[in-house]
This record gives C-alpha cells, sequence and structure tokens, in this order.
C-alpha cells in the first residue's frame, strides 16, 4: 500500500509537471470533434482561403470522407482543377517564390500546425487580427506580433484597431473600427469550425484512436480480472 | 506427443536444462513487493520497442528530406501506422519510468550490495545504452525538437578540451545536424545499440541468476535450505508463482500504457513535444529548448554549474559524473545491512533528500531558468538546480561515512511479508 502511495505520487508529480504554460492568455477553442457539419464547413473555409497561399502536403483530399463526405462531393466542392484527383495532397495556389517576395517567408504547412500550435492558440490568432500601419501587409496580430500574414477575413470580421488600455493584455485592446458582415459571434462561431477542422487535419486518425482505445481498455480489465483470479489460486498455498 | 518432441530437442539443444534453470527450478524469495514487477516489465517494454520499431522501420525514410513527411505517411497513410508510431513513442518514455522505478528498487533494498555488484554494473550498462537509445531515436522524426536537442547534446562533446570540436564533426559526420547525421542515428538507433542492449539484458539476467534474487529484507534466503532436498525455505519457483503475478501486475501496467496510447499520445507534450511537430530548420533556433522528460535531471545538472575558464565543460564533467556515480554504489554502501527496513534514520532522510532533489532537477531541467523570477542578478531556479545537484553528489559521497555511523535495526533470520 505505501508503495503504491509512494508510485501515485511520482505520477501526479509529472502531472504537476504538465499544468504550466505562458504567454498571451488565450480563449479556450470550444470544438466538437465529433460535429461532422461543423468539420464540413471548417474544411470549406480552409481550402476557400487558406489554400490561396498554405498547402496541406500531408493532407489528401479523399480523407474529408473521414468527416461525413463523399469522394464525389469532394471532387464537386473541394477541388477546382480538373488535374488534381481525389486522392492528392492539398497544396497551395500560389508558388513558394512568389509567396517569399509577398510576404518575407513562404506560409508554413497546415498539415500539423494543430500539434504543434494547440486549438486554443489558432482559435485566438484567427481572431485577433488588427489594422497597422507601421506592419508591412498592414496588419498586426495580438497572439502573433509583427506576423506576416494579412487578415483574410476582415471582409467577415470588419477591421479592429488596437487601442492602449491598462485592462486589456500586453496593454492592448481591440476595438471595431470597420463592422463586417457577420456579427461577432457569428464570426466566432465560423473561426471555430475552423479550428475544429485544422485540428481534424492535425491528426485523422484520433476518432478512431479514442474508439479503438475504449475497447481495448475494457478488454484489458476483463483480462485484469482473470489474471488476478489466477494469481490468487496458485498464490493460495504460499504463507 | 510433446514428450517425444522434448526429448528429440534435449539431446541436441538443453532446453529442458534452460527450462528449470530459469523458470522452473529458480527459487525467488516468496516476499516479493510491488516493487519487483518493473524488471519483468522492462523486458517486455523493450519487447514493444523492439516489435513497433520493425513495422515503423518498414515505412521511415531516413533522409533529411524525407524523414519528417515519412513520420506523417505512417501517422495518416499507413494502415494503423499510428497506432505502431503512438506504441513505440509512449514505449520510449515508459522505458525509462520502468527502468527509473527498477533502480529505486535496488536503492531502496540495497540489490546492488555484494554478491551482486556485477548484476548492478551491468544494470547500469543497460541504462546508458538505453540513453544512448533514446537519444539517436529521437533524432529521427525530425522535427525541430529533434534537430535542436541533437545539435545541442553533440556541441556537448564540442566542450572536451583539445579534441572536442573534432569530436563533434566525427559524431555528426558533418559541420551541422544534417543528413549524415541523420542516417548514422537511424544505424545506431535500429540495429547497433538494440544488439547491445540485448545482449547486456541476457548478460543481467544470467548473472541474477547466479547470484539469486535479492528481497525487500535484503537477506539471503540460500542461508536456510530444506535438509532434504536443497531448495532455499523462502524460495518459490519463479513458474509457476511469479509469471502468474507478473502477468497480473503487466495487464494492469498496460491498462496504463494503453490509456497514454489511445487517449494522451502526446501525454501533455511531454511524450510528444509540440514544437516537434514543427520541421526541423537549421535557419530557426527555437526560443526554448528542453530535451525529453527523462534527461532532464542532467540536463538541469549541466546548465547548473557555471562556465569556468570560459568552457562548459565543467557541467558536461558534472553531467557525466552524475550518472557514473551511480556504477560505485555497491562500493559506498557499507552498511551491515541491504534493505531500508532496517537501515537507520541517517540513511533514510539521505534518500528521502537525494529523491527529492533528482525530481525537482528533472523539473526544472524542463523550464527555461527564469521561471522562479531573480534575486539580485541571478535565476532562482539556477540557484535551486546548483542546490540539487549539490544535494544529488553528496548522498553518493556521504554514503560511505553515513552508513557507518547510522543506527540500524538487526536483520531477520528469514524473510518477512
Amino acid at each position: 500500500m505505501k508503495s503504491t502511495l509512494i508510485f501515485l505520487s511520482f505520477l501526479s508529480f509529472v502531472g504537476l509537471a504538465s499544468a504550466a504554460g505562458g504567454g498571451y492568455s488565450l480563449d479556450r477553442a470550444n470544438i466538437d470533434a465529433s460535429d461532422a457539419e461543423s468539420l464540413q464547413r471548417g474544411a470549406k473555409i480552409f481550402i476557400d482561403r487558406c489554400v490561396s497561399c498554405h498547402s496541406a502536403a500531408f493532407m489528401r483530399f479523399n480523407r474529408l470522407t473521414d468527416i461525413g463526405l463523399s469522394e464525389r462531393q469532394i471532387q464537386q466542392y473541394f477541388i477546382t482543377d480538373d488535374t488534381v484527383k481525389v486522392g492528392d495532397t492539398i497544396k497551395s495556389a500560389i508558388l513558394a517564390s512568389d509567396a517569399k517576395t509577398m510576404f518575407g517567408v513562404v506560409p508554413p504547412d497546415l498539415s500539423v500546425v494543430s500539434r504543434s500550435r494547440g486549438a486554443d492558440w489558432l482559435y485566438t490568432y484567427l481572431r485577433t487580427f488588427y489594422k497597422d500601419e507601421a506592419a508591412t501587409t498592414g496588419w498586426n496580430n495580438l497572439v502573433f506580433p509583427n506576423v506576416a500574414m494579412p487578415n483574410v477575413f476582415s471582409q467577415e470580421q470588419g477591421v479592429l484597431r488596437a487601442v492602449h488600455s491598462t485592462s486589456g493584455q500586453s496593454g492592448l485592446t481591440l476595438e471595431v473600427e470597420t463592422e463586417g458582415s457577420l456579427t461577432a459571434d457569428a464570426f466566432d462561431d465560423l473561426m471555430l469550425d475552423l479550428t475544429n477542422f485544422l485540428v481534424f487535419m492535425g491528426e485523422p486518425a484520433a476518432e478512431k484512436r479514442k474508439q479503438i482505445g475504449s475497447f481495448v481498455i475494457i478488454f484489458l480489465i476483463l483480462f485484469a480480472f482473470m489474471a488476478w483470479a489466477v494469481k490468487r489460486e496458485f498464490w493460495k498455498d504460499i504463507h | 506427443m510433446l514428450r517425444p518432441v522434448m526429448t528429440w530437442i534435449d539431446e541436441r539443444f538443453p532446453m529442458s536444462k534452460l527450462v528449470r534453470e530459469h523458470l522452473t527450478e529458480y527459487y525467488a524469495p516468496k516476499n516479493f513487493n510491488f516493487w519487483y514487477l518493473f524488471g519483468g516489465l522492462a523486458i517486455v517494454v523493450l519487447a514493444i520497442q523492439i516489435l513497433s520499431g520493425i513495422f515503423l522501420t518498414m515505412h521511415y525514410k531516413p533522409d533529411a528530406d524525407k524523414a519528417f513527411a515519412s513520420v506523417e505517411y505512417i501517422m495518416r497513410d499507413v494502415p494503423l501506422g499510428w497506432l505502431i508510431r503512438y506504441i513505440h513513442s509512449t514505449g520510449a518514455s515508459m522505458f525509462f519510468v520502468v527502468i527509473y522505478l527498477h533502480m529505486f528498487r535496488a536503492l531502496l533494498y540495497g540489490s546492488y550490495r555484494k554478491p551482486r555488484e556485477l548484476l548492478w554494473i551491468f544494470g547500469m550498462v543497460i541504462y546508458l545504452c538505453l540513453m544512448a537509445e533514446a537519444f539517436f531515436g529521437y533524432l529521427l522524426p525530425w522535427g525541430q525538437m529533434s534537430y535542436w536537442g541533437a545539435q545541442v547534446i553533440v556541441n556537448l562533446f564540442g566542450a572536451v578540451p583539445f579534441i572536442g570540436p573534432d569530436l563533434a564533426i566525427w559524431i555528426r559526420g558533418d559541420y551541422v545536424v544534417g543528413d549524415a547525421t541523420l542516417n548514422r542515428f537511424f544505424a545506431l538507433h535500429v540495429i547497433a545499440v538494440p544488439l547491445a542492449l540485448l545482449g547486456l539484458v541476457v548478460a543481467h539476467i544470467i548473472s541474477l541468476h547466479e547470484v539469486g534474487s535479492n528481497n525487500p529484507d535484503g537477506i539471503e534466503i540460500k542461508k536456510h535450505k530444506d535438509p532434504k532436498t536443497g531448495k532455499p525455505l523462502d524460495g518459490i519457483p519463479f513458474h509457476p508463482y511469479y509469471t502468474v503475478k507478473d502477468i497480473f501486475g503487466l495487464v494492469i501496467f498496460l491498462i496504463i500504457f494503453a490509456s497514454i496510447v489511445f487517449f494522451a499520445p502526446e501525454m501533455g507534450g511531454y511524450f510528444l513535444e509540440h514544437n516537434n511537430f514543427i520541421p526541423a530548420d537549421p535557419m530557426v533556433t527555437p526560443p526554448h529548448i528542453a530535451p525529453v522528460w527523462y534527461f532532464t535531471p542532467f540536463y538541469s545538472i549541466l546548465r547548473a554549474v557555471p562556465p569556468m575558464f570560459g568552457s562548459q565543460f565543467p557541467g558536461v564533467l558534472a553531467m557525466g559524473g552524475a550518472v557514473f556515480i551511480l556504477f560505485l554504489l555497491p562500493w559506498l554502501d557499507k552498511s551491515p545491512v541491504r534493505s531500508i527496513r532496517y537501515k537507520g534514520p541517517l540513511f533514510k532522510t539521505s534518500l528521502t533528500i537525494f529523491v527529492t532533489s533528482f525530481l525537482l532537477l528533472g523539473y526544472l531541467g524542463l523550464k527555461p531558468s527564469n521561471i522562479w523570477g531573480q534575486v539580485g542578478s541571478a535565476d532562482v531556479a539556477t540557484l535551486a538546480a546548483q542546490l540539487c545537484t549539490v544535494l544529488y553528489f553528496l548522498f553518493f559521497l556521504s554514503l560511505p561515512i553515513i552508513s557507518r555511523l547510522d543506527r540500524t535495526k538487526a536483520e531477520p533470520d528469514r524473510v518477512t511479508s
């Protein structure tokens, strides 16, 4: 018993170590990986808006079948170029060299961006662009200062401006300068769908992993009972 | 049916003899507790790593231009590739969890004491090989942490006086970590080190079965044998008693293992680091480079020692010393008793301080050194790491003295439960 407690304190130490974070405090992305419609909307935004500059070189179009789309629908709604096949990976529309001249950097591949950044970071990042004349693209961002990317959603979100204030984080709060075509809530929902899709794309097998996992754990627990019974039977005569 | 087959084999190979010597007539003390599970578990994890590793090798490409993509290919396009990869990445961390607990058991019950010194040495060499194996393997996914972690560790060899710079180039095969480094680390990871590990594990077990297992009381069961059969009175055959017990322990371990693989394969960024999902970029140094958790106690010691005479070498020496001093343990402990059950308050206090320092060093190694703020111009965390480093070494250096002075209790004649 005592030794088990020591072992548990080892484990809680690991848990404690993982609790720390840092930097700009992020908004929570309340995404639902089982919401196929949200994922499909996110996929559509991604293909329509992000892929003009970004690639997803490890993601195949036909993997969208995992979120409830048929190959025909994928061909029809997600692939505009006839030379692109449904089994191809997602390439960006812009040439890397052109992007380099325009933005100074090649826009990163987004296949696994959710795994390096996390859902909350992406959700907050996508919503905290603000107008900044000092920046080369005219845009800046609260969680990614001096980012090379402009706000591609200014049509929907409107134009925000950073105002110095004592209440906001890093001394800045965002205020609406020009209204966008969507309300703030509707825009948040749109970005939530996009974040949901980016997280799916980071690990398409994640849902399947959890499904299989439940069966494996149930099997192991049953196995544990049997193994314990066998052990007890054998050890009866040991004193 | 089986008997003629066994006879046929036994006339040509000592099959029954091996089974008898190592399983059915290997007498282990009957009072093994929870801590005695981890040796067997380590063997299972080794098997898991070798098997999953073989399947990963079938799809992985050790090429700087293709490595990162081939790992994602395994994660997406290889059927159940994600499972094999997560089993391997979880196995790497769990190997160290199991080995650290296994080593701690030896510390608790004095399992390194005479006549088990060589058993302990084999174990330590296995631990060294395991660290090398983990280090080489960590480069293979070719992410930012793989790349910069390898860069930092190889540069440590560069701090060796005179030969350092040449040594570092010799290890990398290039002036920076690159394709040549990746290829050789792959070779070392999949064949050289595993081969050495397997041989050492066999030596470890042969050595164990030669001297017999220690137990939580730290007394020899061979002292009391049945006069008729010549078998130890407090010993029971390893098979079936400990095989059935270990299978139960193994299943519990597998529940933990599977929970990680299926529900938290990244373990909050500690088993698979977030930055390692960014492909290696020699032009962009990450702001905070930390090794994987199982190396952080030693990394902390490295950082805690300030550069002297414009060289990082003292830190490297301290880090190496922290590992190598463990080899000396059998000769540093002079206590008349083996087990912590009969050792006195001095040793118990000393061991508690040592374990606390080790864990704290591990924690601090994960964090930037400014995490606890500053006093004057010094980082509080660095001062804490320096204190823990001193305490770490003090455990070993004071052991010959305190183990002689300590008020030990009398060992029992026969094992207790």
